[in-house]
């Protein structure tokens, strides 16, 4: 739902890392999402070539590496992959969950030249 | 050539709440950032907090909203200052906005800072505002199962206020069942039941925000 404001801040973070170490132009973006932050690619992927118009980074292609949402369960310690937002652990049946990954939002490289 | 960065996309965001946090912090003032749904009762709890609170604490309000001054003029009727930001259409705030915002509030008169959030669960899990304490305000027709529909913003929520409880005798609402998924996303998660129309269980939560105000007076 956020797509827009996420996919601004991640063209600046991309600009000011490419202009870090010279680069001319941004041929690729490798970006890593989490299932639980509900970041469409596509839209990012929409408002990613609207703004980056003008800018070294037009015409980059974005991949994206998409972390599938995991919990852990307090009570026995089992470690699973939660699906169809399902929050009960598979070996003891506990509610009670510490969400371990799928909160990914992050840049992880870039290919410039 | 490759470039490594690994950093959060929203990095440049969580430094300006950092920020945000810092100057209240400097200032003694404690925020609150409030999120629900939509019609849950944000700013009906916010008014019943600052009739319980406006005698011993000098309060003010930051209203998110895509549209309207309808909250922020309800706040401003009883003579609390306040502050309307409009999203235009953004679906979240975030930390840039509370600090523009912040800037048309006393800041030296100030112990309390209630921010309401707008109205959604998904995406102000992911924009930190520079507050103390995260609320979330859920309410009994929304049903039960809320917890496990946006866990994110209920893992993140360091108390939750479940409002409309009169309403438990009318609708399916099974309220153990609410309790334990809440403390099964986050176990020290503080929940509060209350009904801001019937006024049954402020007192413990107006009591639980001046014990955080005095909290960090003495820290």
């Amino acid at each position: 739902m956020h797509e827009l404001a996420v996919t601004e801040d991640m063209l600046n973070l991309v600009l000011a890392e490419a202009g870090k170490h010279g680069a001319q132009t941004v041929n690729c973006v490798k970006l890593v999402i989490g299932e639980m932050t509900g970041i469409v690619s596509d839209c990012v992927r929409f408002y990613f070539e609207q703004i980056s118009k003008d800018t070294i980074a037009e015409g980059a292609t974005l991949s994206f590496d998409f972390v599938p949402a995991a919990g852990r369960c307090r009570d026995c310690r089992e470690r699973f992959q939660i699906a169809d937002f399902v929050w009960a652990c598979p070996n003891c049946h506990s509610l009670n969950i510490d969400i371990v990954a799928g909160r990914e939002l992050y840049l992880e490289s870039l290919e410039v030249t | 050539m490759e470039i490594k960065v690994l950093k959060n996309i929203l990095s440049a965001n969580d430094q300006r709440a950092q920020e945000n946090q810092d100057l209240f912090r400097r200032h003694r003032i404690v925020a609150l950032n409030v999120t629900a749904s939509p019609g849950a009762g944000k700013t009906s709890l916010i008014m019943a907090t600052i009739k319980a609170l406006r005698d011993e604490f000098r309060i003010g309000v930051i209203e998110g909203d895509v549209s309207s001054t309808i909250d922020a003029k309800t706040v401003d009727k009883v003579g609390i200052p306040v502050v309307q930001i409009n999203t235009n259409g953004a679906c979240h705030l975030d930390a840039t906005m509370i600090a523009n915002a912040f800037q048309n509030l006393p800041i030296d008169e100030l112990d309390l800072l209630i921010v309401e959030n707008v109205g959604n669960l998904i995406c102000p899990a992911s924009f930190a505002l520079g507050e103390h304490r995260n609320i979330l305000v859920a309410s009994v027709p929304e049903g039960h199962d809320k917890p496990h529909k946006y866990p994110l913003m209920f893992s993140k929520s360091d108390a939750v206020v479940l409002n409309k409880i009169d309403l438990i005798p009318y609708v399916d609402f099974d309220r153990d069942q609410f309790i334990e998924a809440v403390n099964g996303l986050r176990d020290d998660a503080r929940i509060f039941e209350v009904s801001c129309k019937t006024r049954v269980g402020l007192t413990e939560w107006s009591e639980w925000i001046a014990a955080e105000i005095q909290k960090e007076r003495a820290a």
